[in-house]
């Protein structure tokens, strides 16, 4: 019993150092994205929704569960979709060729 | 364990690996995206091998099936909406927005694990293992949930984006704080059952409003990296009420994300963490001193004049601030640097740590309007290049900027900042003369170099651009 909530808690502590150490290796360009898809990856929650459901009997657990479960649902699909529309906009050259502008605006 | 058990638990690992793996790719521009997508990947196979367990344990009554598959539904297409159609320049209200119901749903969790405990043990017998992580998760849950939304109607402009303060708010904050501590304390003593965690759960949600709403706007990039760390945490403790690994490993690493972000904002501003909960500079935008005292003259200049700088200038860097996004005048802006650069101008941007309402808050919105991120640079990298920079365009940026952050004594003292007065020339796009953020007078614009252009930024960009363009052509 209480070995698996040591376990739990060293599971715990190891993650928060895995994660400074991967996090603190993030670009200041990326900062936005960077909350943003942390923020979808707490979206995990919903699979904690999920598992609160299987023993659900009582309808306020219904509610909570029901809302809960918008919540969660919300928080991961939109967290991975808006992330990866802004991840789509950071390009290492701009997508117009640029000798094309130059003779486009010079020719006027 | 059985081994259906151990397969279902390997799953979940190699998921965690995903969204670590996911993290790491973000070291980069060119992989972030692919990062993105394998975490979501991860995502995915975690939910479906979660509905494989129900399924195989056959523990959801019909009733619970139907309210959560709805609820699913519900939120998925609400989130997929509100992420597509989202604009760029309301990016930090919709991630706080996300945030909110993530911490939201962390601390329905922790209530619905409590009130299913009424079945078949009174909360009052439960195991501290499990009323501790269940006082946390409520607590911190409810905090980021109702702070999180006061901040996402801060950014959205619905609640006013200067620091709020009631009469006896800062009691009335205290006061909430104290009763969570209290409540918290009696669920984990075992004194207390549902009432005392729904009592748990209205204190701590007090306690979110009253803590966001004296928190002024500059001092936002701050707050919602300080929630995105919260939500972390609860997510976590959620973890362990439910004895999900999963959960506990992600909301670790959101939580160590969080925190690393709030320290990098905190020390950007030179400011620690406490004295922004404690509410903004003073009053926000009433002077709250005469400043520094440094009162020379503003040089004015016109469309004309500033273009004519810009283009036959050899090098230019743009300087932009939250004032930019709030005119939406990022593609103006683009388009402006795209002729300089067409015409030889070697442009690029420098990008100040809490410039703007999240942090990298620029960056998206330039990424958006099509600038190449190897033109986006930090104020590391950009802040040796000042001095042998022909001119400098601000727009929209106003405290970082300041030199006076050089000199002890004031309200920036100490705050890294830009160093713009040391390039040749500066150009400031302004609507007025008026106050940053900390209230105090920007020496920059009585700088001798510095030529004040006063217009709104969207439509004074595209009469820069024309004037530009008339130039090189």
């Amino acid at each position: 019993m209480t070995t698996t909530l040591i376990v739990t808690v060293t599971i715990f502590v190891l993650s928060l150092l895995v994660g400074f150490e991967v996090i603190s290796k993030v670009p200041a360009t990326l900062h936005t994205p960077l909350m943003s898809g942390a923020n979808a990856i707490h979206g995990v929650v919903v699979v904690g929704v999920m598992l609160l459901a299987a023993a659900t009997r009582t309808t306020a657990g219904y509610v909570l569960v029901f809302v809960a479960a918008a919540f969660a649902a919300a928080n991961v699909v939109g967290g991975y979709v808006v992330t990866d529309r802004m991840l789509e906009m950071f390009k290492a050259r701009g997508p117009r060729p640029a000798p094309e502008q130059r003779e486009g605006e010079e020719q006027p | 364990m059985t081994g259906f058990q151990n397969g279902v638990e390997l799953v979940y690992l190699a998921a965690a690996v995903t969204f670590v793996l996911g993290l790491h790719l973000m070291n980069s521009p060119a992989t972030a995206r692919r990062g993105n997508r394998l975490s979501a990947g991860g995502m995915t196979v975690a939910v479906l091998t979660t509905l494989v367990v129900l399924v195989h344990d056959r523990d959801v009554t019909g009733t619970g099936a139907t309210v959560l598959a709805l609820g699913l539904l519900a939120g998925a297409v609400g989130g997929l909406l509100a992420a597509r159609r989202v604009q760029m320049t309301a990016m930090p209200q919709l991630v706080s927005l996300f945030n909110a119901v993530g911490g939201g749903a962390a601390a329905l969790i922790a209530l619905g694990h409590g009130v299913r405990h009424l079945d078949w043990v009174p909360l009052d017998l439960a195991p501290v293992r499990t009323t501790l992580p269940m006082a946390l998760d409520v607590a911190i849950g409810a905090i980021t949930f109702s702070g999180s939304l006061i901040a996402a109607g801060k950014l959205a402009g619905k609640v006013p984006g200067r620091p709020v303060i009631a009469p006896g708010g800062h009691l009335l904050f205290v006061f909430s704080g104290l009763a969570s501590l209290v409540f918290g304390g009696l669920l984990v003593s075992g004194t207390g059952g549902v009432p005392v965690l729904l009592a748990l759960t209205a204190a701590a949600l007090s306690v979110g409003v009253l803590m966001t709403l004296p928190i002024g706007g500059a001092d936002m990039p701050v707050v919602i990296s300080l929630l995105n760390a919260f939500t972390g945490t609860a997510v976590a403790m959620a973890g362990f009420v439910l004895d999900s690994t999963p959960l506990v490993i992600a909301g670790a690493l959101v939580g160590a994300a969080g925190t690393i972000l709030t320290m990098l904002m905190a020390e950007a501003m030179n400011r620690s963490i406490l004295s922004i909960m404690a509410g903004g500079f003073g009053t926000g935008d009433e002077a709250t001193a005469a400043g520094s005292g440094a009162t020379g003259t503003v040089r004015e200049t016109t469309v004309d004049d500033a273009a004519l700088q810009l283009a036959y200038a050899r090098s230019v860097i743009i300087v932009p601030g939250y004032g930019l996004a709030a005119a939406q005048a990022q593609h103006e802006l683009v388009e402006l640097a795209q002729s300089l650069e067409a015409h030889g101008v070697e442009v690029s941007y420098g990008i100040h740590p809490v410039a703007g309402r999240m942090p990298g808050h620029m960056n998206v919105l330039l990424a958006e309007a099509n600038v190449p991120y190897p033109q986006l640079k930090d104020l590391e990298e950009v802040n040796p290049e000042f001095a042998r920079t022909d001119v400098v365009l601000v727009v929209g940026a106003n405290d970082v900027t300041n030199p006076a952050a050089r000199r002890p004594g004031n309200p920036v003292s100490g705050m890294p900042i830009l160093d713009v007065d040391q390039a040749r020339t500066v150009i400031v796009i302004k609507r007025s003369m008026g106050h940053g953020y900390a209230g105090i007078d920007n020496e920059l614009y009585t700088d001798p170099k510095t030529s004040m252009l006063f217009t709104n930024a969207k439509p004074g960009l595209k009469a820069l651009h024309a004037a530009v363009q008339a130039y090189v052509s």
